[in-house]
């Protein structure tokens, strides 16, 4: 793999990726392919995010359906007070959910590891209470947010928009991790991730770096949540906070590997396809209990995810 | 009114220490942070569950019955983490993804196995209620509070009175004292965290006298666990049932005045504050 393409060829050629993918899955022509692939999609931007905090720093995020509930809500909150374009939403679900991000950080990060954890897990329930309590956006009962059959200025169906849409966003995730990786700010986190008390007493501003590190984090999450009350068309709170979405952001990176983009981008295609399949042939029950095994046995058995053991082979030859 | 809350509170508190209990040796004293511990309670309810329904066992003879199992599977999951995770010094970030992932499976599993529907257990005691003045004791309530105090009482005793117990104490501190009073650390540590899930066993007999369970409500309990354990001042028994008392009349009060679909938004947050200000806990170390 090269690894020396420069930032601006590499959106280039992540452009041209997409482009490729929403082609052929217009040449398929089934309507299915766009719901499926956008499921996929939306767990690349989310495995990507979660790996940002996660993977680079260390700090693990329980709360991804927190991030990603927000960034929902917000759209069926505007959807409801003044309708605006996807577009446009997505950036208003980045700005909510990255500022909580920020406050959630702020309030824990000052602590070791585990408790950021279980905070983030906390503020998870929290925040589902508050919707369940929160009549406007439709409290316990769900909210219908009915989608267009399409859109006119595109002269796409809604879901094709939508998928489009997503596509941008992993694209947007993918770039803006890539970026992170290898910029000063990557280095930083990556010696919060080896010893973050070694990291401290050298200079490096940890407690400013792991901000930078939730807020990003939490702001893609959002705007990967932007777009869902659309897709789904009814959206209740348990499903908008449902575990799986904090299981498989967490298993898809660790599956692919943490260290670097790829891993979360091939653990979130392999694993997000993997679903869709059994979904689809069992049950959603056993393709969720498929993803707790898949994460506990590659912890235990490669923890440097496929990306790790790709490497090994590499360099064993 | 207020004095029905107050004891609803105290009541409910009585429980929800022996559900912190366990979490208080595994994270407080071990620093294991064991995510899915409510998962095993869910565990210990549907198993008591099983024996009420097949046998009409009482479910807390049954989670009495079914100790010796949890505290097996214990020990094996902290061999899995410690060969895993411990020994190479790579616990925090994937021994949390390890729990994290336990905790799926185990849900998920119940749910495979019993489905998504309520249960509950019969027994004589559950419909009824003693008055004592103008306070209502429920003895839904007041049984597994009781039982509970008792099992706090002699874990209490162990840790502070037997040779295992104190080496369990030290052994956070310092491993290499306790191997120099010839006690192996990874043994001692094999019998506290196997200890802390056998308390799952018994904590989810309580849960479902209390409540009709379904394997979900185990997560509402994740928030519920580490504010005690940590408003407690992570590892002290007393602490816990203090932290836990607390939580169980702040969360009382907000069901009575409220109304109940707040009641888990309070423990997290004051989770959430408590980390954010006290997080040495109420007793601090």
């Amino acid at each position: 793999m090269s690894f020396t393409i420069r930032s601006g060829s590499f959106v280039l050629a992540c452009a041209v990726v997409a482009a490729i993918v929403f082609a052929g899955a217009r040449a398929v022509g089934n309507d299915y392919v766009f719901f499926a692939g956008y499921t996929v999609l939306q767990f690349i931007v989310l495995a990507t995010a979660w790996n940002i905090l996660g993977g680079y720093t260390g700090y693990v995020n329980f709360g991804t359906a927190a991030f990603f509930a927000l960034g929902a809500y917000a759209t069926v909150f505007f959807h409801k007070f003044y309708p605006l374009p996807v577009p446009v939403l997505v950036v208003v679900s980045a700005a909510v959910s990255g500022l909580i991000g920020l406050g959630m950080g702020y309030l824990t990060l000052r602590l070791r590891g585990a408790f950021f954890s279980i905070a983030t897990l906390a503020l998870a329930v929290v925040l589902q209470t508050l919707v369940v309590n929160w009549n406007y956006v439709g409290g316990a009962r769900g909210a219908y947010v009915i989608r267009p059959a399409e859109v006119p200025a595109l002269g796409l169906p809604y879901i094709q928009y939508l998928f489009l849409i997503m596509l941008a966003l992993a694209v947007t995730a993918i770039a803006t991790a890539r970026t992170v990786e290898r910029s000063k700010l990557g280095y930083g986190f990556a010696t919060i991730r080896d010893d973050e008390l070694a990291a401290e007493a050298s200079g490096v501003p940890t407690l400013k770096l792991k901000l930078i590190a939730t807020t990003l984090s939490g702001a893609l999450m959002g705007m990967a949540g932007a777009p869902f009350p659309y897709y789904i068309g009814y959206l209740q709170p348990s499903s908008a906070f449902a575990l799986e979405y904090a299981v498989n952001s967490i298993a898809m990176p660790m599956i692919g590997g943490t260290t670097s983009w790829v891993g979360p981008l091939v653990g979130a295609l392999l694993l997000g396809t993997l679903q869709q399949v059994t979904t689809v042939t069992i049950s959603s029950a056993v393709n969720l209990l498929i993803v707790g095994v898949l994460l506990v046995g590659f912890v235990i058995i490669a923890p440097n995810g496929l990306i790790g053991l790709w490497r090994r082979l590499f360099s064993k030859r | 009114m207020l004095l029905n809350a107050v004891m609803a509170g105290l009541l409910l508190g009585g429980f929800y220490a022996a559900v912190t209990v366990g979490i208080s040796i595994s994270f407080g004293i071990l620093d294991i942070v064991n995510i899915a511990h409510p998962a095993f309670i869910i565990l210990g309810s549907y198993i008591a569950y099983m024996v009420n329904a097949r046998f009409g066992l009482d479910p807390i003879v049954a989670s009495i019955i079914a100790l010796p199992a949890f505290y097996g599977l214990g020990a094996a999951i902290y061999q899995v983490y410690y060969l895993s995770f411990e020994k190479r010094g790579q616990d925090s970030l994937r021994g949390l993804a390890f729990f994290f992932g336990i905790l799926f499976i185990t849900e998920v599993g119940l749910v495979l196995v019993f489905g998504v529907d309520y249960r509950y257990v019969q027994a004589s005691y559950i419909e009824q209620s003693w008055h004592v003045g103008i306070v209502d004791l429920p003895l839904r309530m007041l049984v597994p509070c009781l039982m509970s105090l008792l099992m706090l009482a002699v874990l209490q005793l162990f840790l502070t009175r037997t040779f295992t117990g104190r080496a369990i104490m030290a052994v956070a501190q310092d491993q290499l004292a306790l191997q120099l009073m010839a006690a192996d650390p990874i043994r001692i540590k094999r019998i506290a965290f196997a200890i802390s899930i056998a308390t799952t066993s018994m904590a989810g007999a309580f849960l479902i006298i209390i409540q009709p369970v379904e394997p979900s409500i185990g997560r509402d309990y994740i928030g519920r666990v580490f504010a005690i354990c940590v408003l407690g001042g992570l590892g002290s028994l007393p602490g816990t049932l203090l932290g836990a008392m607390l939580l169980g009349i702040v969360e009382s009060f907000t069901a009575t005045y409220y109304g109940p679909s707040w009641a888990p938004a309070v423990s997290f947050g004051l989770l959430l504050l408590t980390l954010a200000f006290r997080p040495a806990g109420l007793l601090g170390r």
